[in-house]
């Protein structure tokens, strides 16, 4: 008799979790307390089978509260989707009168809300978008395999571009942007108040308008041409004047098309209406001017006005361009591979340049060969925000007597070039890893006996060093040089193999992402003390990993964290899935944090966990799992335990 | 003492009864209830129940329906402790007698094990309970969810005294603390760090898991 009938705080915490999640989010709260009541509550075990395929249906279907449930499908062995926190599963009894065709299988300790079949029916009834939520959910759970790809993905690369496509293309397939701000006169007003009034406006374009619908415009190019030719009076009212009809069309046009249908019909301004003919309202004016301010940011006219630039100040703005550029290849979800090969380029343009402007201020020309090295996340090609400058310079050697000087000239340029590169926006290194430094501007012999140090005898700090250094990559300068070097370390660290393991210790060392019930771990004190981390305990983990296992191979010229785990993947056929979900992971991890780091206007190391929405969290949760997999396999084959 | 068994009511030896074979081994079939109380101070003679919260726990599943939480009037009253817990001597909810209450409890508790944080304080609250209405003590088996999880530890990360609050449990195993100091809000926390515990530790049958929480078990019946 006093068995829960009204609901209790167990039916409460029950109704608190469903009422954010679709389609209980439609509920209304006395409904949802209802069900609520009616819910049970399952504990799971790691690798649990809820349903198999064949069973009968059973008279729930569940919501994962906590942990994560794989739905398998007929064929051996092939996942068709995980349910993580809030995700459904198990519909088919509430949609069709058979049997299960998918088996559940819970992929951690999982917590369950089993729902009721038949008391959940009563709310379909009475609302549709419970039930079209349920059908396309059920559709999604059962669709073909080969979907799969298409689902789940970070932040997924939808648009269908091949990666192999010249990328200075794409920018122009982009839509146009234009003002939605229209002014607009009517046939029966006199040139000059309109002529008064696109003065005020700042406007070099009327648009005659007639019951709401365009008949025609008036451009600054009439006005010269009909009128201060002294042709027409400036009291003609404007249809005696104005270009009719006018040439329309749709608002999603791209750039070429545009640029296309100027040239066609000499014009300089098109009008765009809703559905792109004269018969719906104008909801704006493209004009040629808009147009140029657009295909300024194409990387390839951004990259003559890099190489035009005749001072460092002239770049910043610039790179104001570049960002834009990123901003919208990431809206426009091209692929992360090929954006960053873009914006990597133009960065590289942007150094380049600051380099050469350096170079022509010195007073002799450079004494020897030498090579600009860019380290850490810019060596990778995986800086697409401004970040720290982590740079070195390496000169060919010297006969002893002539080192001082020489290293003297390159550290006079290595300080031209790291101010310049402040001057375009990329910050000092905190730690001074900079050329400037006469640490990081030396000779090849100097370079060789400093990393040959580092491998023979490596301790903590000479392994993070290596993990900065390791990642160069040659910005300018002389090859040779660059690869004699490359040469050189690996095969120093193939006479001494134990300096992997303690590379490999070191990569593991990088906190985990998630704690027990795979919530996310957030910092605990400090200045970011509650936001999670990304850098350190996603993406660090990756791109150590990746190194040491490249390193271990012998390969040398990849620096790329993705490029390496594809490599990788290629050598090791083996481990390929491992290693391809790897290198998937790294570029969906760059492309959230280049979108955090946009969007808060910081470098999108730390996250805000509040801010994200439901499925970006899931989403982060999934490369979490290839971060641990990544780690077991370094763990395993350098025998970590052996240095630790 | 046979003959006193028979001065019993009826719901006691309904109860009593439950335990006269033994509870299956199988640790699935077996239904575990997970109880809390609040109370109004730490004094087994002088404090008494405020409310009870239970739920049982059946194959790994709990349903609100086999869930309950019962408010018992009171005739003495501590008011420091109403910071805490939040209920008041005159909260007119639902409050019942204690009788009542103990009558509900036995009900749900017939046939089970007996789970609790620091189980040896409610099985004590609840068996001074019994003995002011001249009922015998409980005769469910029990076990210690504090216990269990520093059994559930690897040696060297267990605690000495092997104490843990119940809020140290709900953040190892990212429970919400949403109903903190009600006790079915708590009485949940504890199912749920339960079944994780129980995971952890693996055991074969009922009788080993009983025998993880040897010391607890003991405690309290001497």
């Amino acid at each position: 008799m006093y068995l829960c009938v009204m609901g209790n705080v167990i039916s409460e915490r029950i109704a608190d979790f469903l009422k954010d999640f679709p389609p209980f989010s439609v509920l209304d709260k006395k409904q949802l307390h209802e069900l609520a009541v009616e819910v049970t509550v399952m504990y799971k075990a790691k690798n649990t089978v809820v349903f198999n395929i064949d069973d009968e249906a059973h008279d729930n279907f569940y919501l994962v509260h906590k942990g994560a449930v794989a739905l398998w499908g007929t064929i051996e062995k092939v996942v068709i989707d995980i349910c993580d926190e809030g995700d459904i599963f198990g519909l088919r009894p509430l949609i069709a009168q058979d049997n299960y065709r998918l088996q559940a299988k819970t992929e951690e300790e999982s917590i369950l809300y089993a729902i009721p079949i038949e008391i959940f029916r009563a709310y379909i009834k009475k609302n549709e978008r419970v039930m079209n939520f349920l059908v396309e959910s059920f559709a999604s759970n059962t669709r073909n395999p080969y979907d799969k790809n298409h689902k789940g993905q970070l932040l997924g690369d939808t648009a269908q571009f091949d990666p192999n496509d010249s990328g200075y293309r794409l920018f122009d397939l982009q839509p146009v942007e234009f003002s939605g701000e229209i002014t607009s006169a009517t046939q029966n007003t006199t040139i000059k108040n309109i002529a008064q009034k696109m003065t005020k406006k700042g406007i070099g374009a009327m648009l005659i308008e007639k019951e709401g619908l365009p008949i025609g415009i008036l451009t600054d190019k009439d006005l010269r041409n009909k009128i201060a030719t002294g042709d027409f009076s400036i009291d003609t009212e404007a249809k005696g004047l104005m270009s009719s009809p006018v040439i329309t069309y749709p608002p999603n046009l791209t750039i070429t098309q545009a640029q296309m249908a100027m040239m066609k019909s000499n014009i300089s301004h098109l009008v765009l209406t809703e559905d792109g003919t004269v018969n719906t309202k104008a909801v704006g004016i493209l004009s040629k001017h808009d147009m140029m301010l657009s295909l300024g940011n194409n990387p390839a006219v951004l990259v003559k006005a890099i190489k035009r630039a005749r001072s460092c100040e002239e770049i910043r703005p610039l790179r104001k361009g570049v960002m834009n550029l990123l901003r919208g290849y990431l809206d426009q979800n091209i692929p992360m591979a090929l954006t960053s090969k873009i914006i990597s380029e133009l960065n590289d343009a942007c150094i380049k340049q600051v380099i050469e402007l350096s170079l022509s201020q010195m007073e002799k020309e450079p004494p020897v060969k030498f090579a600009w090295l860019a380290m850490g996340s810019q060596g990778r090609s995986e800086q697409l925000l401004h970040t720290d400058q982590d740079n070195a310079l390496l000169f060919e050697d010297v006969p002893k007597s002539k080192f001082e000087g020489t290293r003297t000239y390159f550290l006079d340029l290595s300080k031209k070039i790291t101010q310049g590169l402040n001057t375009i926006g990329y910050d000092y290194c905190p730690a001074d890893m900079m050329a400037s430094n006469p640490k990081w501007c030396n000779s090849l012999s100097g370079f060789k006996e400093m990393t040959s140090k580092w491998i023979v005898r490596p301790g903590p700090e000479e392994v993070l060093l290596s993990s900065i250094f390791f990642d160069y990559n040659r910005a300018y300068g002389d090859k040779k040089l660059v690869s004699a070097l490359s040469h050189f370390i690996f095969d120093t660290v193939e006479k001494y193999p134990i300096f992997l393991s303690h590379l490999a210790s070191s990569a593991l060392m990088n906190p985990s992402p998630s704690g027990f019930f795979r919530q996310f771990l957030v910092e605990q004190d400090g200045e970011h003390k509650d936001f999670f981390d990304l850098k350190k305990r996603v993406l660090m983990p990756l791109i150590d990993a990746a190194r040491v296992l490249i390193l271990s191979h012998n390969i040398t010229d990849i620096s790329n964290t993705w490029e390496r785990y594809e490599k990788l993947a290629e050598v090791e056929p083996n481990n390929k899935d491992i290693y391809m979900a790897c290198s998937y992971a790294s570029k969906a991890l760059l492309k959230f944090r280049t979108k955090q780091g946009l969007q808060h206007n910081d470098s999108g190391r730390y996250i805000s966990l509040e801010k994200l929405n439901k499925e970006e969290k899931m989403k982060l949760k999934r490369t979490f799992k290839t971060v641990k997999e990544i780690q077991e396999l370094l763990n395993v084959r350098f025998m970590v335990s052996r240095v630790r | 003492m046979a003959k006193q068994k028979n001065i019993y009511p009826e719901f006691w030896k309904t109860y009593a009864y439950t335990f006269e074979r033994a509870l299956p081994d199988e640790i699935e079939k077996v239904d575990f209830v997970v109880l809390d109380t609040e109370t109004s101070g730490f004094d087994l003679k002088k404090d008494r129940i405020l409310s009870i919260g239970a739920l049982k726990i059946s194959n790994g599943t709990i349903s609100p329906k086999t869930s309950f939480e019962l408010f018992l009037q009171q005739e003495t009253f501590d008011s420091r402790t109403v910071q805490i817990h939040g209920i008041l001597k005159k909260t007119k909810i639902g409050q019942i007698g204690e009788l009542e209450a103990l009558k509900a409890t036995l009900k749900l508790l017939e046939g089970s094990v007996l789970v609790a944080h620091h189980v040896a304080f409610d099985v004590g609250m609840l068996n001074e309970a019994l003995k002011r209405n001249g009922l015998p003590r409980l005769k469910n088996p029990e076990l210690d969810t504090s216990v269990l999880y520093n059994k559930s530890l690897p040696k060297r990360k267990r605690k000495k005294e092997g104490h843990y609050s119940l809020d140290e449990l709900a953040s190892t195993f990212d429970i919400p603390k949403t109903d903190r100091h009600t006790a079915l809000g708590d009485a949940y926390i504890t199912a749920i760090a339960f079944l994780h515990i129980v995971e952890k530790l693996k055991p074969v049958s009922l009788r080993q898991l009983l025998k993880k929480d040897r010391f607890g078990w003991l405690w309290n019946n001497f």
